[in-house]
């Protein structure tokens, strides 16, 4: 432990640590541009420069590690003449058109240039210039105002795994650029806009559309994963001007995947903004009392057996949980929260919870990835997979596939593609088995790809012998991990949303109504079913996306969206988080809960919550998940899966299109160009295209 | 004087052949392997007792450089060889590798030897092309005649070497830069620390030498530390070969003793200046990145590193470029900005940012298209660039000017006047 003086104060520093870190623990700060604590150390923007006695010259504190006996100096004539030089000289070729530039209000080099700059220019040359690059439908570039602090590259390099940017040219002829005018084909590329620390790389939907002081900033949960980033909503009005990440280490530390970033425009497209009723085979705009009404009319004197009820992937815990209990007074098993189909048994908490939490991967030295595409299903967990790669050197971290063969940014070995090489491992007769028995903190990490199947239980009871048998489960280590593709999944089957005693799931609901045995289905936000399967069944649907479901209803319910609710929803570690409500739900639209409760007055089995608060305690009731909100809730190793007949069709994840995944991302303009530029193949362009 | 029977390297001027037979001839190439069985620590105390400071420019003790590399390791050491000779004026280690080049393959079996290296890299100038052809045909002929290679000179100890040629780039000598393209990678200098002896070529102990330097390594550990540093002053020792170009009436290269009196380096090796010593301008005495030297300072200044240095210069690489009094110092120095701006890698602010904007200036300092006070502000942006950078690119184009304004100011300002006049007519 190095024991330096920084400014007169002693200190005593972790081996490794840097200057610069060792100022900030003392609260020093130090100006910077280039550093950043996720990245690796490049040096080059100089404008950290400190005084160290015995060196000739200043040094870059972010590049230099602490050692015994350093006497540190930041507060002196020569660094601060030194960091007003830099200052200089990065705003010499700067263009200092602020009050035009998208980052005014939020920039580095801005507030730093308070601290630093002087107040007129010596320089009298020409400026720079340089030509915009295309990056892609999510960032547009203004390059001219690029100080060359090599951040992108770094981020894309390091973090994204995509070596897709890098520096052309000299001296100040360097330019950024991707190889050549390449859109940046990753799904971390947004993140490049927050690591930029000028206004060059900048957020293209959200170019030129506010400022960021007359922002309202909404704390809030992400849900086009299961992951559960940590977001913040910025709202204008009633509207979603974007979405930032917010500082998580446990989840998504400061990173966002770019649906989580870039689908909010969907939010204000194909909305149901008032309940609906069919009439003569045509949806007809009507009133609340008209639609919960018609509702009412027609549960009525319909046994429980023949009512049913699914629950989508965008659904937050307490509206599931109101429905759940509506269904239970309406004397109805039928209900899964698993509208992909998917099959696991949910007995044990263990058997469907990413045990090691996603902050575990940071330990893990052997991955097995059971059916599934991790850089799709959940690129931060993917990108923390990459970093323990990195961060455990070569060797250090073995990763081995069984299912569909992608490119997840760190090298892996394929070990086969379906239940065969499962069943293979399972019973210790693949080489892959050696690796897992070498490892200390083996994981393995079981995609919907294998679960949403009819043999889902098996595979299931397959991969928690290989947990067991490999030494998965250890006294502070779990390394069963379930990755959800969903955000409501979880949280439903917290909930309690699944099959009662001799209750239907999706598959059975599904085929029950086309055969006429079910009479009505409520679909909470279910949109990725066959709705075409539901045959003569009378739909309600009870969502905020005029999408499949909405088609096929017959009563449409209008809800919220994520920004437009207080709700908890629970991530893939089994960890409850709220998001809250930035904007109102648009036109008659309500808070979903809140529909469920005024209906279930209707049908004469209302439910005993008559407020968001009542409704939470009920919620940790059922589940100790939702009493401590945002902890991650371990679970105890237990038995669960049931032993079966693998099927041998190959794993296959669910999701095809990254960019299009739920009723939101369908209808955002900007996931369609991301899917045209970065999913589809190149399409034939005639003369008349462009 | 350096007497003839001191010279190094007697084929300097190729009269001679550069093959092995000849070398041979000229003494390299004997008993290599008895050196070699007299250890590592005497070779690299031999180097340090003969006091040979690196030839590079920087003028560090080579044999102190080769004692910072880890004795024991479990990794791979590498010696790299520095020939990417690029300093404007510098031109000894081109006719070195193409008149003398297996002086340097024994010196890179030798230094190699000494740091632990089984691996050596020759880094050499692109534009080299007939002194790369020629030192890899030394190298062939030396793995032919089992000189290098496996257990070479049937010492037990296993050396290749390797010649790699670069692309052209200035920064490439800037021995992280180096490493940095070596490992096929944008040659941008790398920061320090970790110094290469720590962590340097695929993060392996590694040292970086000049050719030079290497070069006069067979010598030395022949003739004896002792010999070497009776050449020369204190601090100062050994020979150095000299370029000297300019407005001489004969530049040449010249191996000399070091702490040469400058006025009789020029006087009696380059045909003196021309037109005499009396239309003598100034010197720069060390490639294209030290200060000018003022007249005055010329007629009495002895060529080492610390004499130089105490005028506020540097030896640099020796390459002492001469210029008369038919010289626009301005127009001159104005090029050389413009090459480090050209040359400028653009990792780091103050110098992608600075040189441009020196170069600017200078431009317009040459027709005197400027204030007075601007004199002052350039002054102070080459100090906001000196030892502000990553490496010392920043330093070399900042210097020049700084030396400019120190020894030519009145110049500057004279031009000023007369352009101001020449506008308000």
């Amino acid at each position: 432990m190095p024991k330096l003086t920084i400014d007169g104060t002693e200190i005593e520093v972790e081996p490794g640590t840097s200057v610069l870190q060792a100022c900030e623990q003392l609260g020093i700060e130090i100006p910077r541009f280039c550093y950043h604590e996720r990245l690796s150390v490049p040096a080059n923007c100089r404008m950290c420069l400190v005084e160290m006695e015995k060196a000739p010259k200043p040094i870059a504190s972010c590049a230099m590690p602490c050692s015994e006996g350093m006497v540190i100096k930041t507060d002196t004539e020569l660094v601060h003449k030194a960091r007003k030089g830099v200052m200089e000289f990065l705003l010499i070729n700067h263009p200092l058109d602020c009050p035009i530039c998208d980052q005014g209000g939020e920039c580095d080099l801005q507030d730093q240039a308070v601290g630093y700059g002087f107040d007129r220019s010596r320089f009298a040359e020409n400026k720079r210039a340089v030509n915009d690059k295309y990056m892609g439908p999510l960032i547009r570039t203004s390059m001219t105002r690029c100080i060359h602090c090599t951040r992108c590259i770094r981020f894309a390099e390091e973090i994204a795994g995509v070596p897709m940017l890098g520096a052309t040219g000299r001296g100040e002829h360097m330019e950024i650029t991707t190889y050549v005018e390449q859109a940046i084909a990753s799904e971390l590329s947004g993140n490049l806009t927050d690591v930029c620390p000028v206004g060059a790389l900048l957020n293209k939907p959200y170019s030129f559309t506010a400022r960021p002081w007359e922002l309202r900033k909404i704390e809030s949960v992400d849900v086009f994963d299961a992951v559960g980033s940590n977001i913040r909503v910025d709202v204008r009005g009633s509207e979603v001007m974007r979405i930032l990440p917010r500082l998580n280490e446990e989840v998504n530390e400061e990173w966002i995947a770019d649906k989580t970033r870039y689908a909010y425009d969907g939010l204000k497209r194909q909305r149901l903004d008032r309940p609906y009723v069919r009439r003569d085979g045509r949806l007809h705009p009507t009133t609340w009392a008209d639609a919960l009404g018609t509702v009412a009319a027609r549960l009525k004197g319909v046994p429980g057996q023949r009512i049913a009820a699914i629950a989508g992937d965008l659904c937050d815990a307490e509206s599931m949980l109101a429905l759940k209990e509506l269904m239970q007074g309406l004397g109805s098993p039928n209900l899964d929260c698993r509208q992909d189909g998917a099959q696991f048994d949910t007995s044990n908490r263990a058997g469907y919870l990413f045990n090691t939490g996603i902050a575990g991967i940071d330990q893990a030295d052997a991955i097995l990835l059971i059916g599934t595409n991790p850089r799709w299903e959940a690129p931060i967990v993917n990108a923390r997979i990459r970093k323990r790669y990195l961060a455990a050197g070569r060797g250090g971290l073995k990763v081995g596939l069984v299912g569909e063969q992608r490119d997840l940014t760190y090298p892996y070995t394929h070990l086969g593609a379906g239940a065969q090489t499962l069943q293979e491992i399972a019973e210790g007769r693949h080489a892959f088995c050696e690796v897992l028995r070498g490892a200390k903190r083996p994981m393995l990490v079981l995609g919907m790809g294998a679960l949403a199947r009819p043999d889902g239980l098996a595979v299931q009871a397959a991969a928690r012998r290989i947990a067991e048998d490999f030494g998965m489960i250890q006294d502070d280590w779990n390394g069963f991990n379930v990755l959800h593709t969903a955000a409501a999944r979880v949280g439903g089957i917290e909930a309690g949303f699944l099959p009662g005693p001799e209750g239907r799931d999706t598959a059975g609901i599904l085929a029950a109504a086309g055969a006429g045995e079910i009479d009505v289905v409520w679909l909470l936000g279910a949109d990725e079913i066959d709705t075409a399967a539901l045959g003569k069944a009378f739909v309600i649907y009870q969502g905020h996306h005029g999408d499949r479901g909405a088609s096929r209803a017959d009563v449409i319910l209008p809800g919220a969206a994520y920004t437009e609710k207080n709700a908890l929803y629970v991530n893939t570690e089994g960890r409850a988080q709220a998001a809250r409500m930035a904007a109102f739900p648009p036109g008659e639209a309500r808070e979903d809960w809140k529909i469920v409760r005024a209906l279930s007055e209707q049908v004469g089995a209302k439910l005993p919550y008559d407020s968001l608060s009542q409704l939470r305690r009920r919620l940790a009731e059922v589940s100790p998940v939702f009493a401590r909100p945002e902890a991650r809730v371990p679970a105890a190793w237990g038995a669960f899966g049931r032993d079966g007949q693998l099927d041998g069709a190959p794993f296959r994840s669910p999701i095809g299109n990254y960019y299009m995944t739920d009723p939101i991302s369908r209808s955002s303009v900007t996931m369609a160009q991301c899917t045209e530029t970065f999913v589809l193949p190149a399409r034939e362009r005639t003369g008349t295209h462009g | 004087m350096l007497r003839d029977e001191d010279r190094i390297f007697t084929n300097l001027y190729g009269f001679e052949s550069f093959g092995l037979e000849a070398a041979k001839k000229r003494g390299d190439w004997d008993n290599t392997r008895a050196l070699i069985e007299k250890g590592r620590d005497w070779i690299i105390n031999e180097v340090k007792e003969s006091g040979l400071r690196g030839r590079g420019g920087a003028g560090f003790s080579t044999g102190l450089k080769w004692s910072f590399m880890p004795k024991q390791s479990d990794r791979p050491h590498y010696l790299v060889v520095n020939a990417d000779e690029g300093e404007p004026g510098t031109c000894k280690d081109r006719d070195l590798m193409r008149y003398d080049p297996h002086k340097l393959v024994e010196g890179c079996l030798l230094g190699s030897f000494a740091i632990g290296a089984h691996a050596c890299y020759i880094y050499i100038r692109g534009e080299f092309y007939d002194e790369a052809s020629n030192l890899q045909k030394a190298i062939d002929e030396a793995y032919e005649a089992g000189l290098i290679g496996k257990n070479a000179c049937g010492s037990g100890w296993d050396f290749d070497l390797y010649l790699h040629r670069g692309a052209g780039a200035y920064i490439c000598g800037e021995e992280t830069a180096l490493i940095e393209s070596l490992e096929g990678k944008k040659g941008q200098p790398r920061n320090k620390p970790p110094f290469p002896a720590q962590a340097g070529l695929y993060s392996c102990p590694t040292t970086v030498n000049n050719v030079e330097s290497i070069a006069v390594v067979p010598t030395i550990l022949r003739r004896g530390a002792g010999w070497f540093a009776g050449i020369g002053r204190p601090k100062n020792t050994g020979t150095k070969v000299f370029c000297i170009s300019g407005h001489v009436n004969r530049p040449c290269n010249v191996e000399e003793a070091m702490g040469i009196p400058l006025k009789e380096l020029i006087e009696k090796h380059a045909g003196g200046v021309r037109g005499g010593w009396d239309n003598l301008l100034t010197v720069i005495p060390g490639g294209s990145s030290v200060p000018v030297l003022p007249k005055e300072t010329c007629d009495t200044i002895l060529m080492d590193f610390d004499s130089l240095r105490e005028v506020r210069s540097g030896l640099g690489t020796a390459a002492v470029i001469v210029m008369d009094r038919s010289t626009d110092i301005v127009k001159a120095i104005a090029r050389l900005s413009k090459f480090y701006m050209h040359e400028s890698c653009g990792q780091c602010t103050p110098c992608r940012e600075g040189t441009g904007w020196m170069w600017r200036v200078m431009e317009r300092m040459v027709r005197g298209r400027a204030r007075v006070d601007e004199i002052d502000m350039l002054f102070e942006v080459t100090k906001q660039i000196e030892g502000h950078t990553i490496c010392a690119l920043g330093d070399a184009a900042a210097w020049p000017i700084q030396g400019l304004i120190r020894h030519f100011r009145p110049e500057m300002e004279r031009r000023i006047l007369e352009y101001r006049k020449m506008a308000a007519e």
